[in-house]
């Protein structure tokens, strides 16, 4: 099952203009345990993903509401600079997303 | 001291709109002791910040300003403003006392103002990076000599500090340049001995306005109480409500860790948060603590100039174009540059292709299969407006006819919807400086301007 799939909310937005960061909510516990235990779901995978160094990915279980938040630097590009593409962040938890877990 | 302070959070962002009788609510009803609203953010960009201009027009800050700042002086209520103008440098406060001074005379309204300017000089910056008072604050290359050298509108956010030192001196209306957002709503609360973590979340909570909320709105305003030991949340649009899990979901948003964010106070631990339903639409916070720095810092932003950008928009419904993209796209850039020779080199422009529907929004490929229409924006930067819009010129009719193996379109390659189909976008900035600067003992960055309106 795809990430964009099984949470109930999956975003991005800038955490300041050089840093991203992507908030997942689940519905259930279950979803929540199976996705941070997945074997997919890892830094290494995201680094991959997001062509960033697995170092500088952060994630943050936030179990309280059933949340998973991952932090990343913009290393395309700071918000708004010439190189560009998503001034806001709000659109880049693609190619997470997509995310078989 | 009072056993509680109330607020309203008049919106998320002065100029986002709000309902007007939300004021009158929270004033008879709700019996605030202070209005406040953020007014600025980093969000749109560095633009707005080197160029000096607001990203909310003036007539939506008039809009959302006057009635706030008619029920404060009516009533007796401090109004805090952070963050004036959108960015808070010098034109930015500048463009906002411009608005609140027509307003107060055309409403005849009399008050003491005060006024935060947040400006730091370009020596006082280099004088911290040669005692290696600055570092980066997130993932940002160290600070050099050139890029604040560069760099303009070097501004620095004001801290729960100053804002305190305009209220002791009996500001009716504060006014402040770039400030930390919680700082708009933490220093009333701060300055009468409430517990500062709690203080600082509350105000973390509340400068969204209700984006806290369910259905979350920027666009709403929120209505907080501080108290000994929590603090608590309330919309004041009863079609609104606030729960546990919208309220600790918020300390999620923009923020790179869920169990604590840093101000210059220190950082504020939530790790131990308790949110709790107290009434049908009311959350109450408890837990929070601050954990004081062991260097005073605060943040400073700056942007500096890199060029010029033109731009035109095109799209395309031809399977053999589509397919076709990378090769038109390599084709146009080197004929474009080959043509410019002379008129400017290669090197002193940029041309970028971002094609909707492929790859332009991650500039990540998501899909092999290929879409029936794809969108493309040709965007060139160049020293000088002129020399960019040249280069969109070239650009745009290389494009248009630009040959490939197989070609059956051999009229023309995009569709464009516009004449003229070139847009000249103005200038293009970057955040050049986004450190924390050490404080020195007794240093006093922020100018601090009384005046009777």
């Amino acid at each position: 099952m795809k990430l964009y799939d099984c949470a109930k909310v999956i975003r991005s937005k800038n955490a300041g203009p050089f840093t991203l960061t992507i908030d997942m909510i689940f519905d259930s516990e279950d979803i929540f345990n199976k996705v941070i235990n997945s074997d997919f779901f890892n830094e290494q995978k995201i680094a991959e993903l997001y062509n960033v160094p697995a170092l500088q990915i952060r994630i943050h279980p936030f179990r309280s509401i059933l949340a998973i938040k991952v932090t990343l630097p913009r290393t395309f590009a700071s918000s708004g600079s010439a190189f560009d593409r998503d001034v806001y962040g709000c659109q880049q938890h693609f190619p997470l997303a997509d995310l078989d877990v | 001291m009072a056993d509680e302070i109330r607020f309203i959070s008049i919106c998320g962002m002065l100029g986002y709109g709000y309902e007007v009788a939300n004021l009158q609510k929270a004033i008879e009803e709700y019996k605030v002791d202070f209005l406040a609203c953020d007014a600025g953010s980093t969000d749109p960009g560095p633009y707005y910040l080197g160029s000096g201009k607001s990203f909310v027009k003036p007539a939506q800050i008039a809009r959302d300003l006057e009635p706030a700042l008619i029920a404060a002086v009516k009533n007796k209520k401090p109004l805090i403003i952070g963050s004036a103008g959108g960015c808070g440098a010098k034109g930015h406060v500048e463009l906002f006392l411009d608005i609140l001074k027509e307003i107060s005379t055309r409403n005849n309204l009399h008050f003491k103002l005060a006024v935060i300017y947040s400006d730091v000089e370009k020596e006082t910056v280099l004088n911290a990076l040669q005692q290696g008072r600055i570092s980066p604050c997130g993932p940002v290359a160290p600070l050099t000599k050139e890029a604040v050298e560069t760099s303009v509108n070097i501004v620095a956010q004001v801290s729960t500090e100053p804002i305190i030192k305009a209220l002791k001196a009996g500001a009716d209306v504060v006014v402040s340049g770039r400030c930390c957002d919680t700082a708009i709503f933490a220093a009333p609360a701060i300055m009468q001995g409430f517990d500062p973590g709690l203080s600082l979340h509350c105000a973390k909570i509340a400068e969204c306005g209700c984006l806290c909320a369910r259905p979350a709105g920027a666009n709403d305003s929120l209505l907080a109480t501080i108290g000994k030991d929590c603090f608590t949340v309330v919309p004041a649009n009863p079609a609104r409500k606030c729960t546990p899990d919208s309220v600790a979901a918020h300390s999620l948003y923009e923020q790179p860790d869920p169990n604590c964010f840093y101000e210059p106070e220190g950082k504020i631990d939530m790790d131990k948060s308790v949110f709790e339903q107290v009434t049908e639409r009311a959350v109450k916070v408890s837990g929070t603590r601050l954990v004081e720095p062991e260097k005073k810092t605060i943040k400073l932003e700056a942007a500096r100039l890199v060029g010029y950008r033109s731009i035109t928009i095109a799209g395309s419904c031809d399977p053999l174009v589509i397919e076709n993209l990378d090769k038109i796209e390599s084709q146009v850039r080197k004929s474009t540059q080959a043509n410019l020779k002379g008129i400017i080199e290669p090197e002193k422009f940029s041309l970028r292709f971002m094609r909707y529907g492929l790859d332009a929004v991650t500039g990540i490929k998501l899909c092999d299969k290929l879409p029936s229409e794809v969108g493309i924006v040709i965007e060139a930067i160049a020293p000088m407006q002129k020399l960019a819009d040249t280069v969109i010129s070239l650009a745009r009719s290389t494009a248009l006819h630009q040959s490939f193996d197989g070609r059956k379109s051999t009229a023309g390659n995009f569709a464009f919807p516009f004449s003229p189909s070139d847009l000249s976008a103005g200038e293009v900035y970057e955040f050049s400086i986004y450190h924390l600067m050490e404080i020195k003992q007794g240093q006093n960055l922020f100018q601090l301007k009384m005046e009777e309106i």
